[in-house]
């Protein structure tokens, strides 16, 4: 084998090895501790710091209801978290984050959300 | 009396050596890596995966110079409040209790910096050569009229802000504690920076918690007019 394939080899290994991992998409779980858990809380049941710190007009939703969340379509979720509460005639305090997250993470926040409500949506 | 002449030049030449020294010790560069890179980056880039985020210990001041009021600063590096009530980063100082989130209060410290007035000077004088060149200037007129009560409507109604920013508006204090204080914002922070900062949040800080909101330059500017009120 001569030097130069060697090197090559060598390269393609780093560059797998050393692929930016800030490209790929977040573990829904991450993302929503993250974005969601300052309201939401960082059990999903609506108790997050900025509700206990009464700085919210309006209770954020408890995601662990499935009585509640089973009302609403994946559709619904995905319209919530992307254009904010005003797209679904909630509070304005729920913001739009579909200029922050992406289609994709978006999509695995709805999983995540059935999730912790261990409930399916509404078809 | 007479003097011994060597003694003279002695003196002479300490006063001499001793003035390089206390060049250096007033160098603001290195007060500000002595000093506050422990906790601080100075270099950038801002934190990009989630772990990363909550290993930073202090905020980002390689943008200093474009996010803070120099006047400020001299003051705040001698004595030192706590701007973020729920830390740097939220979640390493929430707890559970009761299946309720809260603040573990003790674990939020303040900024250790007691630098006398000379040293803060210095530092200051430093931290705002540290500038994004790219940072759009003068795109808010500060002294344009504001008209207060639309702009609290906006901050506090029509969109998020108050959720997380805690404000004062008359004699009322209100709103969420996961972003930083803006009850005296209008001191600290360069309105330049607010309307950028406001425009694109992942601009400064790829994964922050702030939201990318679209609104029109009016409404942008109105609330960094807001912010930029509260002294």
């Amino acid at each position: 084998m001569s030097l130069g394939s060697s090197t090559g080899g060598l390269m393609i290994a780093l560059a797998v090895v050393f692929e930016p991992t800030g490209s790929r998409a977040e573990p829904a779980e991450e993302n929503y501790r993250l974005y969601c858990a300052q309201c939401h809380g960082t059990r999903g049941n609506g108790q997050g710091i900025n509700q206990t710190a009464d700085g919210l007009a309006v209770s954020p939703r408890d995601h662990t209801v499935a009585k509640e969340m089973s009302k609403l379509s994946d559709g619904d979720l995905r319209l919530a978290i992307a254009e904010g509460g005003d797209a679904v005639q909630k509070s304005e305090l729920m913001p739009a984050w579909g200029k922050t997250l992406s289609a994709e993470e978006i999509d695995d926040l709805v999983l995540y959300l059935r999730k912790l409500c261990k409930c399916a949506g509404r078809r | 009396m007479r003097v011994f002449p060597p003694l003279i030049i002695a003196i002479s030449q300490f006063a001499f050596s001793a003035q390089p020294v206390l060049a250096q010790a007033l160098d603001g560069k290195a007060i500000v890596t002595e000093r506050c890179a422990s906790c601080h980056d100075t270099t950038g880039p801002a934190p990009r995966t989630y772990q990363d985020v909550l290993d930073r210990k202090a905020p980002d001041l390689f943008y200093a110079g474009s996010k803070f009021n120099r006047a400020w600063l001299v003051d705040w590096l001698q004595n030192p409040t706590i701007i973020r009530r729920a830390g740097v980063m939220f979640l390493n100082h929430t707890a559970e209790e009761g299946g309720k989130d809260r603040i573990v209060e003790e674990t939020v410290k303040p900024c250790p910096s007691d630098l006398s007035r000379a040293q803060a000077e210095a530092a200051a004088d430093h931290l705002m050569a540290l500038k994004d060149p790219a940072m759009k200037t003068g795109v808010v007129e500060p002294a344009k009229k504001l008209r207060k009560h639309k702009a609290y409507r906006l901050f506090t109604k029509q969109l998020p802000c108050i959720g997380c920013h805690r404000i004062k508006f008359g004699k009322r204090m209100k709103g969420g504690i996961s972003g930083p204080d803006l009850t005296k914002a209008g001191e600290r922070l360069n309105p330049d920076w607010v309307y950028a900062r406001i425009e694109n949040p992942q601009y400064w800080d790829p994964k922050t918690w702030m939201p990318r909101i679209e609104m029109s330059h009016r409404k942008r500017e109105m609330l960094t007019l807001f912010v930029s009120s509260m002294k």
